[in-house]
């Protein structure tokens, strides 16, 4: 039996009228954006499923551009997304797509940054608000977004992981996930690690020196505290 | 951990002479490692969305993403301002807030998901119209939504809160239900009474369907949320006059997630059945998703 919090009860605070189509839409865009970084200009969302059917009766489409545009799920401008997505100058394409056996909540983020390059992310909205992003640049993955995660992108080599972990260690904060994928051994690996705490603006200073790891992406948890 | 059943909280409140509302704070301290002002805090976040989402469609004549519904709150504030209603001023009044927030929600604007978004109207227009006739403060309304959470803790362990696996009687019924136990407790009654009025109100919506038209959560969802919010607040004065339900909370819990799983997928929130498969509502879905 899950141990279930009041405030998964009465809540989430969030901009209706979906909290599968609407709020989970808007997070998987902010996590989605946070792994790109900055200067998207443009982002098409490949829509799968019920996505692709109901988005615009559900104001999916105004949630993962807010969401790109890194808003809360509860931000009452969410509904002026695409407006303010236009006065920044980010283009955004919506495409009904069949992404294959995945969930039907499904959408793929292809975000163009200023520099050219691309960053893709696939992620589906599995319910009441909740999300579970399972690739990146066709990478699988596998992570919630519920706690602090780490997001690292590493040459496959013995002792990165023990790098990070004497950081985290050292910082006091405590693993509570961590899955590495790779495609091939001894080359690049991925790896996406939960922790049950924030991660320290010094762990992150010192996580990005490891001289193995080629990128690292820190997602905060999209938590509503007081409003 | 919260206890796993309804009388085992009737058990334990008894045991330490403490409403379910108490109860579900000292859980809720322990679980999330917070203090006291943190969580009642956030639950006071909780509390003046409501306020705002439940008032704001009565006063404001809202529309829907898809044009489907709104307006009907701003009617029902007028209707009851001409002092001519049959039931009276404080039903009319709960039944304007239940679809205020039900329209803001439809038409993207912000509100508190109590157990679920599509049931969002009912226990923010039971608790805080109980809490205008009862001349509660503010503090006595934020402790009503932890009795509230308690109880839909209860169901969500045992049973189903969600529309796709258990249709509207898992939405709107455990919304309702958990409404009926806060106000109970609001009107002084014991945890055994708030667990007798959540229970009689599932009973009443024991079977109703999840058929949402064109998919959307709008017809017949919004009118729901008033239907929810009525039988809640009937029934707290039903079990506040020492009527009893006849079958345990827990008993009907289960009943309810039975029933939920012999509901067939086309009446659990695919829209493939019940009213959303109806010719007019056909034709609804037509005129919004046309290019």
């Amino acid at each position: 039996m899950r141990n279930y919090s009041v405030f998964d009860i009465i809540g989430p605070i969030m901009i209706g009228p979906s909290s599968s189509h609407t709020a989970g839409a808007a997070r998987l865009a902010k996590v989605a954006a946070t792994i790109a970084g900055n200067d998207i200009i443009r982002v098409e969302f490949l829509l799968h499923g019920s996505f692709s059917k109901t988005y615009k009766g559900h104001g999916t489409d105004k949630a993962l551009v807010a969401g790109i545009l890194n808003m809360e799920p509860w931000d009452e401008n969410l509904k002026n997304s695409f407006e303010i997505a236009a006065e920044k100058e980010i283009e955004v394409i919506f495409t009904p797509a069949d992404l294959g056996d995945v969930h039907p909540n499904t959408v793929k983020f292809i975000i163009t940054k200023e520099d050219g390059s691309f960053t893709m992310v696939s992620g589906s909205s599995i319910g009441g608000g909740n999300i579970l992003i399972f690739d990146i640049d066709n990478q699988a993955v596998e992570f919630t977004g519920e706690r602090p995660t780490l997001l690292t992108h590493h040459r496959d080599l013995p002792g990165v992981i023990s790098k990070i972990s004497s950081v985290l260690y050292e910082e006091n904060i405590n693993i509570a996930n961590m899955r590495v994928y790779r495609n091939e051994k001894g080359k690049m690996a991925t790896m996406a690690l939960e922790t049950d705490s924030m991660i320290t603006e010094d762990a992150m200073k010192r996580i990005r020196k490891i001289g193995e790891i080629d990128s690292v992406k820190f997602i905060n948890p999209i938590v509503e505290g007081v409003i | 951990m919260f206890v796993s059943n309804g009388k085992e909280l009737i058990e334990i409140c008894n045991e330490k002479s403490i409403p379910i509302w108490e109860y579900s704070i000292l859980e809720e301290i322990e679980k999330s490692e917070c203090d006291r002002k943190t969580v009642i805090d956030r639950m006071r976040s909780a509390l003046h969305v409501m306020m705002n989402s439940s008032t704001y469609a009565q006063d404001n004549s809202v529309r829907s993403v898809s044009g489907l519904i709104g307006g009907d709150a701003y009617k029902i504030k007028q209707y009851a301002d001409r002092g001519k209603t049959l039931t009276g001023d404080f039903m009319n009044r709960a039944m304007a807030r239940a679809l205020s927030s039900s329209e803001v929600n439809a038409s993207m604007g912000r509100i508190v998901a109590c157990p679920t978004a599509g049931s969002c109207g009912i226990l923010p227009a039971a608790v805080l119209s109980a809490g205008e006739k009862l001349d509660k403060t503010e503090e006595q309304l934020i402790n009503a939504l932890f009795t509230a959470a308690g109880v839909g803790i209860i169901i969500a362990k045992n049973a189903t809160l969600a529309g796709a696996e258990g249709g509207c009687q898992a939405e709107c019924g455990s919304a309702a239900a958990m409404a009926s136990a806060a106000v109970v407790e609001m009107m002084g009654g014991s945890p055994e009474q708030a667990l007798s009025a959540a229970a009689i109100v599932i009973k009443n919506v024991l079977g109703l369907v999840c058929d949402p038209v064109a998919g959307l959560v709008e017809v017949p969802c919004a009118k729901r949320n008033i239907a929810g919010t009525v039988s809640a607040l009937t029934t707290a004065d039903l079990v506040m006059s020492g009527v009893y339900s006849k079958i345990p909370f827990d008993e009907v819990v289960w009943a309810m997630y039975k029933v939920g799983r012999q509901l067939p997928s086309e009446l659990r929130e695919t829209a493939l059945g019940g009213i959303a498969i109806t010719p007019t509502a056909l034709k609804y879905k037509k005129e919004i998703f046309k290019d």
